[in-house]
């Protein structure tokens, strides 16, 4: 049977923000949290969570964790408890006047300025790499990039990216990731003030990879962040962005595409926070799910500080579910501290391709294959427009189409 | 010259209660160009007789036959049907997400024809039949069905009838819900597709009201499943004047 769950932890109305909207620890599904290991009462907040850097700091992972409860932990326990690989791994980047490209020492200033590890995973790969491979970016002229990893091996690795776009900036950034992984890591996005990024995270691992990632963006004044994760490949593939919109005036957009075939586990939990006053986000989320155990989760938090005057915010997640035997979660949390925002929404639905949909376009002398195909393909090019960057849309309407065929087959 | 035929045509749906019989011998022949209007009180199977030609799922023909030209169509799939000349106006279009209608007209064009259309006469064709049906050319980028109002499904639908040219069409209720404005419009866009391909039409209604703009060559007043009594146009004003009440009675139908 397919199954699918939402939850709507807090009201969206403006009226008494700073007393309703404040979700109970049991609304988030908080019972025996885990991850302070003190047993401590729970965090309410989104950004009070427990933060370290240092593995040591997190209990041994359990499934009960609010941020582990929905991922298969057991199948991955070599990446929350394991001793990772954190040495240089091999890349190609393609060579773009405005962008370098290189392995910094930990000592770097840049390290840990955009966020910090809530959860084991996360501090085992903080704790393990050598280096951290930096993206700087500088010049007002549009360029595009694309970073390769494809021979990361099957051995555990943890690992560490800083993406850093100078003060006015402007790049595509697309993280492309293929061949067989083990991989935690992190990844911090830098924006200074009035940059202009696009990072496309581009996840078309081999059919047995599992990747763990957080990426911590932080957005100066007037800068702006389009975010676009997009899954297809891998057994296991968590993609956890998290977003402080830390200077007036800051802006981003979140993206993100999947779909699950038979016995894969997609996952993404995102986070915005509205720090400073004017600040705008949109998060949109679509996925399709084909085959038995196709399974897929998307948790949705957005927090609208004390000082986040003015928020615009919305975020939506939407599963197309193609066939019996999958399950998807969608869970979207909206919590406000103020009251003078100019909005902030959520939705979430989870739908059939149903057989009125496919009757109807059958009686128009398109075949059931076909009719899959226009509607699939529909659904999830939302996204894929939104990259901007014409080569990898056409690249990836194409590997949409791929999957489709890929899972009809099984 | 094409013909459709519906011969002694039982059909049942399966339902919470159990298996229901809804059609009890149908026998209908259609030729092309002929256009045959079936009247009935809500609950005699219209409905039924409409969704079964077009294939639908829910129905099971438990006898009888439907062919074309000598084809057999029950069992035909529902697409395989359309490709060979059949079309239901449906009286609840579904909305289809992430499709456009550009692009799903032309993907049910190039289904049907077997191969895509001369790019320039169909961006043509395609303009002037929404012109007609007074449709916007914003439509042309909406998803098929998403966010119309009921009249605008309705247009959409004899969009289609005209585009894709079938030999033989079905038109479930098109009229219900529409003013008579929207009306007029619909009713030209079909008389407009019977003059330019010659095809013929089953008119499955409700009221009459249509019937003064779509003018049939033969009525059937369909009551319990089957077809009660059939006639020419002027059974049509004598069912105005008299309503249902006289084939109620006999048939014990509520």
């Amino acid at each position: 049977m397919s199954a699918a769950s939402a939850q709507l932890n807090s009201s969206p109305t403006t009226t008494d923000a700073a007393t309703e909207a404040l979700p109970t620890a049991e609304q988030h599904g908080i019972k025996e949290h885990s991850d302070g290991r003190f047993g401590y009462v729970p965090v309410q907040t989104r950004s009070d969570r427990f933060k370290s850097v240092n593995v040591t700091d997190f209990a041994a992972v359990t499934g009960r964790e609010a941020v582990w409860k929905l991922s298969p932990v057991k199948k991955f326990a070599d990446l929350t408890a394991g001793v990772l690989d954190g040495s240089v791994y091999p890349i190609h980047a393609s060579d773009v006047a405005g962008v370098s490209v290189d392995w910094v020492d930990r000592a770097d200033p840049r390290i840990g300025s955009a966020g910090a590890p809530e959860e084991r995973a996360s501090a085992n790969a903080w704790s393990s790499f050598e280096k951290a491979l930096a993206i700087t970016i500088s010049g007002e002229e549009a360029k595009e990039v694309t970073v390769t990893r494809a021979g990361l091996g099957s051995g555990a690795r943890g690992a560490h990216t800083i993406i850093e776009a100078r003060p006015f900036s402007r790049a595509i950034l697309i993280l492309e990731n293929t061949g067989e992984a083990r991989l935690t890591e992190n990844v911090e996005i830098i924006l200074g003030e009035a940059a202009n990024l696009t990072v496309v995270s581009l996840q078309e691992w081999g059919d047995t990879a599992v990747h763990l990632t957080n990426h911590f963006a932080t957005i100066g004044r007037d800068a702006r962040l389009k975010h676009v994760v997009v899954t297809l490949g891998g057994s296991i593939v968590r993609v956890n962005p998290s977003v402080q919109l830390a200077g007036i005036g800051s802006d981003t957009e979140l993206f993100g595409l999947y779909f699950a075939d038979a016995d894969q586990h997609l996952e993404q939990q995102v986070f915005v926070n509205h720090i400073a006053p004017n600040t705008r986000s949109r998060v949109t989320y679509k996925g399709a799910l084909q085959g038995k155990g196709a399974r897929t989760v998307w948790i949705g938090d957005v927090l609208i500080g004390r000082e986040a005057a003015g928020t615009d915010s919305y975020e939506q997640n939407r599963n197309l579910v193609l066939t019996e035997g999958t399950r998807a979660d969608s869970i979207p949390n909206l919590e406000i501290e103020t009251g003078d925002i100019t909005g902030a929404g959520h939705a979430s639905a989870t739908g059939r391709f149903d057989d009125e949909q496919l009757f109807y376009l059958q009686s128009r002398g398109i075949t059931e294959d076909e009719a899959r195909r226009l509607v699939v393909r529909g659904f999830l090019s939302e996204i894929v427009q939104q990259i901007g960057s014409p080569l990898l849309e056409e690249r990836l309407q194409a590997a949409v189409e791929a999957e489709l065929t890929a899972t009809k087959d099984n | 010259m094409s013909v459709l035929e519906i011969k002694d045509l039982h059909v049942s749906v399966e339902t919470d209660q159990g298996t229901k019989q809804i059609l009890h011998g149908v026998n209908l022949t259609i030729n092309e160009g002929e256009i045959h209007a079936i009247m009935g009180p809500n609950g005699s199977g219209k409905s039924t007789l409409a969704y079964t030609i077009a294939g639908h799922p829910k129905y099971t023909v438990d006898s009888g036959s439907i062919l074309l030209d000598g084809e057999e169509v029950t069992t035909m799939t529902v697409d395989q049907r359309a490709r060979a000349g059949l079309f239901l106006a449906m009286q609840y279009p579904v909305e289809i997400p992430g499709v456009t209608v550009t692009n799903f007209l032309r993907t049910a064009k190039t289904a049907i024809d077997g191969s895509a259309p001369p790019i320039r006469t169909w961006i043509k064709d395609v303009r002037e039949s929404m012109k007609q049906l007074r449709m916007d050319k914003s439509f042309a980028e909406r998803n098929v069905n998403e966010g119309f109002s009921g009249g605008e499904k309705k247009r959409n639908e004899i969009l289609q009838l005209e585009l894709l040219k079938p030999k033989f069409a079905v038109l479930d209720e098109t009229d219900s819900g529409l003013d008579v404005d929207a009306l007029k419009i619909v009713s030209e866009g079909v008389n407009r597709a019977k003059e330019n391909t010659g095809l013929g039409l089953l008119l499955i209604t409700h009221y009459t009201r249509i019937l003064r703009y779509i003018k049939p060559d033969f009525v059937h007043v369909f009551v319990d499943g089957r077809i009660a009594e059939q006639g020419g146009p002027e059974l049509a004003d004598r069912l105005e004047d008299e309503g249902y009440d006289r084939f109620l009675t006999e048939s014990n139908v509520g």
